[in-house]
């Protein structure tokens, strides 16, 4: 195999990647003092919850792409009711916000003293405590990750050329003959990344277990490596802990990639053709029940947001400049992570298409998309202790704080750029290679006057759930400790830590305005207008 | 553009000349957990006063919680950082201790009101309380008199809890149980697990769900009640007071063996314990002072009841058997 220069990108990024995470585990290793390792010994317990993990992470996979699926066929069809673009906004929003500002939110919906409770109870219907266990998993993953799958099957939908409608058309397909012959194909190429995706994200999804889980009987692996991290110091555990996490997913990955059949794709017209199926009455009432219900759904829990926000103390919030100063400070964050995740995101890309569609060598070019992806599983407070542990003797901790914050969250992001620049990428690889070739349009030429054109609206969505993932970050901040560099997740936690609920409340506002606010300039600014 | 270089030029030289007057000055760092170092917090005022006296300057380092100071110090081990730590607890004073990673402070400890005998050479106490169930008045009528009345009461009258795994209160929780009915704490678990509606990562989930009604007894302090009267002038909470008595939380700091500023340090230590310091506790930190402080306590705080009994373990007991007996709660608890 001739070393090719498309290669090298991605070749750079895994192992930049690789350097980092596996620098930091080596280094955790080498920080545990003797005799204290335990290494994993009560194998039952360990047992239950390896078990548990992937019970709830594979049952929050299925349920919020199975519940996508539908969702995205409605939205499909209905390419233009009036709202479409604020509802898919909307959609962004559950994955961003601070994982306690969202389980407040469902709680306030699903919960004892909830909306869902107290209409029940109003109608005359008794019920039990209902939300915790896993059902308040379910339904909380749920809510985070079915917005997301579906904003991300979408495009599978827009991908399907103009030509098939118009053929769809001519021979008088039914919708199902349509789901079965249109439509299942493309989704059969994108259900199995997506899916894949919401079980990595609910593998680690801390607080939400531990808070709605009901009890320690619902104890995931992220839990016990936290445990053996903070609690006991056995970092050889939280060491061993963290690896045997990557190596369950990365093993289930593998085999869920197994389902993945890529479907090869041909230059088309690029004609808007509309199908033929949309005028029947029973799919327009369908169609406008599944959005409704996915509407009511996302929208209740975060209309409860802000309903608290609204009634708290929102002028003595607003006024604080530690609130401005921590926005700023947000906002540079969340700009520079998702910057970093968009190139890292484009450099694996690069190679991967290198690899699939020029070198026929489609698994390997899977293992490099995958390869960004099981970042998401390196335990966050292992791969934060091991940094710490890293840059100790290098550099004042304190000072890079930031620093790392930006170079953490842009990796967790870089996941959902491969997910969402990949695709409409490959495509357009299939459509111009060609092309381009024939042409002697190549390098920067190339990237200017055909991908950039095409893929800026695919790249500014990357860039926009990349940023907003990290300005809702927590995770990496809390971790590294500060001086007086708050964010703001970190000023609403402070808040809640200090009894101050309702100016919490504010604040998660605030954030949620500040999201959706950069999530709109982006998508507007970087995505342009747009032919969809 | 002259104009604009000579601006940029003198702005240089001022901050030159402000760095190098920061740099002159002696720095102390302190880690201490966030909430402690937010602005809602002591933090601010303890800075303050004791800039004031100590012509240094106090650098609060904010963590994510109290077990993370402990973490902290012992991953960066002699590479530490700080010169003082301020937010472990008893519950946690042995293992730290044990990491050989702390010095003796040598303050006279003699104006500490403390209702238990404190003499210990390495930690300073800087204040306590009680944890406590906190329920609202208005929606409990009766609440229970006793851990017993909790563990057999009625389980349709729900609990929160917080996991001793990952938060203070939850491990107080376990310790105190693990006081009142020794070996047979883990049958008391299993019997006390229908009313627990969840067990949540930390206070801040526990307590918003306690305020959103949720359930009508949450695991938090005494002290809470004292929070709600004072800032909210709410004085419908209230903390369930339990005949066994209630177990007690005592903070805690410490200077470390690697301190820069080890002069320095000993003087923040000795500072903990005088006014200037402990004024800011009852309402920054919502617990209680731990001396007698000038003007005396609020009136919320002075009217809140006091337990009969305090019970404690002593920290070296919880050292050996900590890991034991989580795993002894997280085995009654599922099954």
């Amino acid at each position: 195999m001739s070393l090719r220069p498309a290669l090298l990108p991605g070749a750079l990024t895994l192992g930049a990647l690789a350097l980092v995470v596996g620098g930091a585990l080596a280094a955790l290793l080498a920080a545990a003092p003797p005799g204290v390792a335990t290494g994993i010994r009560d194998d039952a317990y360990l047992g239950r919850v390896v078990a548990f993990t992937f019970w709830q992470a594979g049952l929050s996979a299925l349920l919020a792409v199975g519940l996508a699926v539908p969702v995205a066929r409605a939205l499909a069809r209905r390419s233009a009711f009036p709202g479409r673009e604020a509802l898919l906004r909307l959609f962004g929003l559950p994955l961003v916000i601070p994982v306690i500002v969202a389980v407040l939110g469902v709680v306030a919906v699903y919960g004892q003293n909830g909306l869902v409770n107290r209409a029940l109870a109003a109608a005359g219907v008794a019920t039990g405590p209902y939300l915790y266990g896993l059902a308040g998993i379910l339904i909380a993953h749920v809510f985070f990750n079915m917005p997301l799958a579906t904003r991300f099957l979408l495009y599978a939908w827009q991908a399907v050329p103009g030509e098939s409608w118009r053929l769809a058309s001519q021979f008088g397909m039914s919708s199902a003959q349509i789901f079965r012959l249109i439509e299942w194909p493309v989704l059969r190429q994108a259900i199995p990344g997506v899916a894949g995706l919401v079980f990595l994200l609910c593998f680690t999804s801390f607080a939400v277990v531990l808070t709605l889980g009901g009890g320690p009987a619902a104890t995931i692996i992220e839990v016990a490596i936290y445990q053996a991290l903070r609690l006991d110091f056995d970092l050889a555990r939280a060491v061993t802990l963290a690896l045997l996490q990557l190596a369950l997913c990365a093993a289930f990955v593998a085999f869920g990639q197994r389902f993945a059949q890529p479907a090869p794709s041909a230059p088309t017209e690029r004609r808007a053709v509309d199908r033929p199926d949309l005028d029947a009455l029973a799919g327009r009432i369908a169609d406008a029940a599944v959005i409704l219900a996915a509407t009511l759904y996302v929208a209740l829990p975060l209309a409860a947001v802000l309903y608290r926000g609204l009634t708290g103390p929102v002028t003595r919030v607003l006024g604080d400049p530690t609130l401005w100063q921590a926005a700023a400070r947000s906002l540079s964050v969340a700009l520079s992570a998702g910057l970093i995740a968009l190139v890292l995101g484009w450099c694996l890309l690069m190679t991967s298409r290198e690899l699939r569609l020029r070198m026929y060598r489609k698994r390997l070019a899977e293992a490099v998309e995958w390869g960004g992806s099981l970042v998401l599983v390196v335990s966050p407070i292992v791969l934060g202790a091991g940094l710490f542990v890293l840059l100790l003797p290098l550099a004042d901790v304190f000072e890079v704080g930031l620093g790392l914050v930006v170079a953490v969250n842009a990796v967790m992001g870089l996941p959902y750029v491969v997910r969402l620049l990949g695709p409409p990428l490959m495509r357009l690889a299939e459509h111009h290679d060609r092309l381009c070739a024939s042409l002697g349009v190549a390098g920067w030429n190339r990237l200017r006057l055909i991908d950039w054109p095409a893929l800026r609206r695919p790249a500014a969505l990357a860039f926009a759930v990349a940023a907003t993932l990290a300005m809702g970050d927590l995770g990496a901040i809390a971790l590294f400790g500060t001086r007086e560099t708050a964010t703001l997740p970190l000023l609403l936690y402070r808040r809640m830590g200090s009894y101050r609920l309702d100016e919490a409340a504010v604040t998660a506002l605030f954030l949620v305005m500040l999201c959706l606010l950069l999530f709109f300039v982006v998508e507007r600014g970087m995505g342009g207008r747009g032919e969809r | 553009m002259k104009r604009f270089a000579a601006v940029l030029a003198g702005a240089l030289v001022a901050g030159l000349a402000f760095s190098a007057t920061a740099a002159e000055k002696p720095t102390l760092t302190v880690y201490t957990y966030a909430s402690f170092t937010s602005d809602w917090g002591p933090g601010p005022a303890i800075k303050q006063a004791f800039e004031a006296e100590c012509d240094c300057r106090l650098d609060f380092v904010g963590l994510d919680t109290s077990a993370g100071i402990l973490n902290r110090l012992r991953l960066e081990g002699a590479r530490a950082r700080a010169d003082v730590v301020l937010g472990l607890d008893n519950n946690t004073m042995a293992e730290a201790r044990d990491s050989g990673l702390l010095a003796p402070h040598r303050v006279d400890l003699g104006r500490l009101a403390l209702p238990i005998a404190w003499d210990d050479d390495v930690f300073v106490p800087f204040d306590y309380g009680w944890f406590a169930f906190v329920y609202d008045r208005t929606r409990l009528a009766k609440p229970p008199a006793s851990l017993a009345e909790l563990v057999a009461g009625d389980a349709s009258e729900k609990i929160l809890i917080e996991d001793p795994r990952t938060s203070t209160p939850g491990l107080g929780l376990l310790l105190w149980m693990r006081k009142v009915y020794g070996d047979g704490a883990a049958d008391a678990w299993a019997r006390l697990k229908p009313r627990i509606l969840t067990v949540t990562k930390g206070w801040s989930e526990a307590y918003g769900m306690f305020l959103d009604g949720e359930a009508p007894l949450v695991l938090s302090y005494t002290t809470s009640p004292a929070y709600h009267a004072i800032v909210e002038k709410d004085e419908r909470f209230a903390a369930a007071l339990f005949a066994e008595g209630h177990y007690m939380q005592v903070e805690v700091a410490a200077m470390t063996a690697g301190a820069k500023q080890p002069e320095l340090a000993r003087r923040f230590l000795a500072f903990v314990v005088s006014p200037g310091f402990q004024n800011a506790i009852p309402t920054g930190n919502w617990m209680y002072p731990v001396t007698d402080i000038p003007g005396g306590l609020p009136d919320a705080f002075a009217a809140l009841p006091r337990p009969e009994r305090t019970l404690l373990i002593a920290p070296g007991v919880i050292a050996a058997k900590r890991k034991q007996w989580i795993g002894d709660w997280l085995e009654a608890m599922s099954r």
